[in-house]
């Protein structure tokens, strides 16, 4: 019991970890889409977790509504809207196969280099960085709300433009000729 | 070993991050490609946090969301021109959208 007080932030590390990288192999590797998608849920709801563990609520929360809500929504919608009885039973990978294998141990190789050789100091545990408005402890969400429409206003505003057109070309492209 | 630092989430981040390019470059299906993608998203992001956590800085964060922002709309994108396509051709597999091809 003391160890799991002691330890159970890491414990719940390791067992979203491990539910993510399972999520994201199940992505790559099922011949279905629709288990695929639901396989990819897995993973947007671990690294969801996972932002919460990091002091990342609010973002933990976006990340639930957008990935978990609304482009999970999205891609089933596709899924059954395009007809995909007639899945090549065969051939579930393309020509690039080897190579892609080979590139991703090259990329595995490249960054477990960085991982054995970087050493981080001890993560700077000030979390009331994250709550922080002028001086007062509201809470994740305020703290960010108030950096966004102050500090990062205009990324902010752009950001709504590119929202808007991203939602015209959809409309554009999926409309009926 | 057993406390979690900075490393294990980029260790993680790298990791997803790797497995979604695999999947792009190796898939044929076009919607599992898409799904790739948000893969790559989502680990960075999980980058992006780990390090908001490791400098105690916030601007992580505000980044995290502009990331998010843009898989939603490259999403939204991505599968109207998979509905194109479909409409054009009958299938979602890659290999049958080279028109272009001399």
């Amino acid at each position: 019991m003391e160890f799991l007080t002691a330890h159970g932030a890491d414990l719940l590390f390791y067992l979203f970890a491990a539910l993510a990288v399972a999520g994201a192999l199940g992505v790559v590797t099922l011949r279905n889409p629709m288990y695929g998608a639901v396989s990819l849920l897995l993973t947007f709801l671990s690294v969801a977790a996972l932002f919460l563990l990091r002091h990342a609520e609010f973002l933990g929360i976006v990340q639930i509504f957008v990935y978990g809500g609304g482009i999970m929504v999205l891609f089933l919608f596709v899924i059954m809207l395009v007809n995909l009885h007639r899945l090549p039973a065969v051939n579930l990978f393309s020509g690039s196969t080897p190579f892609a294998a080979l590139f991703a141990v090259a990329l595995l190789a490249f960054f477990g280099y960085f991982i054995v050789h970087l050493s981080f100091d001890p993560a700077l545990t000030r979390p009331e960085v994250f709550t922080m408005v002028r001086g007062e402890n509201l809470g994740n969400s305020q703290a960010v709300a108030w950096s966004l429409y102050t500090t990062h206003l205009l990324p902010f505003e752009i950001a709504s433009v590119f929202l808007l057109i991203a939602m015209i070309g959809a409309v554009v492209l999926g409309r009926r000729q | 070993m057993l406390y979690v630092t900075t490393t294990h989430y980029l260790a993680l981040s790298f990791l997803l991050f790797t497995i979604g390019i695999f999947g792009i470059v190796a898939r044929k299906n076009m919607i599992t490609v898409l799904m790739s993608i948000e893969l790559v998203l989502n680990s960075v992001n999980l980058n992006l946090i780990a390090f908001s956590y490791q400098l105690s800085d916030l601007t992580g964060q505000i980044f995290s969301i502009f990331t998010i922002t843009v898989a939603a709309g490259e999403a939204a994108v991505g599968l109207g021109i998979l509905i194109a396509l479909f409409r054009l051709r009958e299938t979602t597999t890659l290999d049958n959208a080279s028109e272009l091809r001399g």
